[in-house]
């Protein structure tokens, strides 16, 4: 487990998200859908987030400031510090032969490195409005749907390998939808490495830490 | 010999972070009950303006599954071990001493008397303690609750049933709100209530029983800093654990010893150790 005083390079407006961008320093950016820890200004505890772009020597995280964390993460200049770390949990499994990238909202944050690294797969990305859909434009191959018609709607009949990440309602309805898909969930975590127990999710009829064992769950083993 | 660092019951898996439970002088595992149990549902977790609710509901492999499987291991990784242990009367305390005792890789057992997050036992701390030294010759730590209005008469108490030292505080019953639909947060409502609001009512615990009881206390409750655990150590700690600090910065433990050290120092004390105390001394004014 890495934690390094990273230096801020720029903090970017996507539509009614920030794209917070992070000098690397000595920090892997790590598989997909693994996440970091970000101290927030002021606040007891850090947030977790998954990385989003990963350009040379920067990491690049995609929030929207709705708590008090993510505001005072949103307004952190460049040359500010923070300290992170990671890349924590497991992020998901690339050896997949026709992948389909799913996102909702701000669940699109781990597909644009996601994306990067599979070479530009198909993607299909649900918002809720037009502004929300502006961070649509990071996700290369992206068809875009927005509310009130559903990701669900406009799946494939053979969707292939979903790799996917959203609101808790979208990864249920595709967890019923596609056995086999990999779905990066969320939940509220304290510390990132296990020691909190704070962040469980139910598996196999018992609660099990979402930052060990996850943060992406294959549909088939979740069992919930 | 100075001041060892522990963990806070609770804030630190060694199996999941060796090199962490390696940073320590001692490592204090989860509360470990009698049967196995899947703690409390979620949300477990809330931040607030100057601490952090938890309700985790002593989730863990209970003591069976525990000295068969995670023990051998922790005692491998972890400097020197102690076994928190809990439950819900006073045969739980029993049960769980009887399964530890003799075993010579656990240094200390932590009797967590005070959970705020399960249903407490019927019997008293004295009582509990009384059941647990009934069971074994393992030094046992009792771990109060700070939500009491005399803790230097607990801490008579359970001395005076058995207990060979004393680890203050546990967290602190409180409740968090969320901002638009004005319910509790967390599933079950209530949590146990850590970090740095935590400090100055540690603070008055350690002090009131340090000058109540003559045996060693772990100070703990809010540390984050080399600071915090001076000021606990000049109330009568002789070991200060690092808690909820531990979740925003893993590398806690060994920051703390170090600004301990360094600020103990630049008040001329040869070591932490020796200031042990001086804010029992009288006042001269």
């Amino acid at each position: 487990m890495r934690r390094e005083l990273l230096q801020v390079a720029g903090n970017e407006i996507v539509g009614p998200y920030v794209l917070l961008r992070l000098d690397r320093g000595g920090l892997e950016p790590g598989v997909p859908g693994q996440f970091f820890m970000l101290e927030a200004p002021g606040r007891l505890l850090p947030r977790a987030f998954s990385l989003c772009v990963a350009p040379p020597d920067e990491l690049g995280f995609l929030f929207e400031p709705v708590g008090p964390g993510t505001r005072a993460l949103a307004t952190l200049e460049a040359g500010d510090a923070i300290h992170v770390t990671g890349p924590l949990g497991n992020g998901f499994d690339l050896d997949v032969e026709r992948p389909l990238l799913v996102g909702g909202g701000i669940g699109i944050a781990p597909l644009p490195y996601l994306s990067e690294r599979l070479g530009g797969p198909p993607a299909l990305l649900g918002f809720r409005s037009a502004h929300h859909a502006e961070a649509a434009s990071l996700v290369p191959n992206a068809e875009v749907v927005l509310e009130p018609t559903l990701v669900t709607d406009a799946l494939p009949g053979e969707p292939g390998d979903v790799l996917a990440c959203g609101p808790e309602p979208m990864l249920d309805a595709l967890e019923a939808l596609v056995p086999g898909a990999q779905l990066a969930r969320e939940a509220p975590m304290a510390c990132g490495y296990g020691a909190c127990y704070g962040c469980v999710v139910q598996r196999n009829g018992g609660y099990v830490r979402l930052c060990l064992e996850g943060p992406v769950l294959t549909a088939t083993d979740a069992h919930r | 010999m100075s001041i060892p660092i522990l963990n806070a019951s609770g804030c630190l898996d060694a199996l999941a972070a060796p090199d962490v439970a390696h940073s320590l002088d001692v490592f204090v595992t989860k509360t470990i009950t009698p049967l196995r149990r899947e703690g409390n549902p979620p949300t477990r977790i809330a931040e607030t303006d100057h601490g952090m609710l938890n309700s985790i509901g002593l989730q863990g492999p209970g003591i069976d599954a525990f000295a068969a499987d995670h023990l051998p291991r922790l005692a491998e990784i972890v400097p020197q071990l102690w076994v928190s242990v809990g439950g819900f009367s006073a045969a739980d305390f029993t049960l769980c001493c009887e399964r530890l005792d003799g075993d010579e890789r656990v240094a200390a057992i932590e009797l967590n008397l005070s959970c705020p997050n399960v249903e407490e036992a019927p019997e008293t701390a004295a009582q509990l303690v009384a059941a647990a030294r009934s069971a074994t010759g393992t030094p046992l730590y009792a771990k109060l609750s700070p939500a009491q209005w005399d803790i230097a008469e607990a801490a008579r108490a359970v001395v005076d049933a058995g207990a060979d030292g004393l680890s203050l505080v546990n967290t602190i019953r409180g409740l968090a709100l969320d901002p638009v639909t004005l319910r509790p947060i967390l599933a079950r409502g209530v949590g146990g209530y850590s970090g740095p609001a935590l400090r100055p009512i540690a603070l008055a615990c350690v002090h009131a029983c340090a000058s109540a009881v003559d045996v060693p206390i772990v100070g703990m409750g809010g540390v984050s800093t080399g600071r915090d655990a001076l000021e606990l150590v000049a109330v009568g700690a002789s070991a200060v654990a690092v808690g909820t600090a531990l979740f925003s910065d893993p590398g806690a433990p060994g920051r703390v010893r170090a600004e301990l050290a360094a600020e103990a120092a630049a008040r001329g004390f040869g070591t932490p150790r020796d200031l042990r105390g001086v804010a029992q001394a009288e006042k001269s004014l």
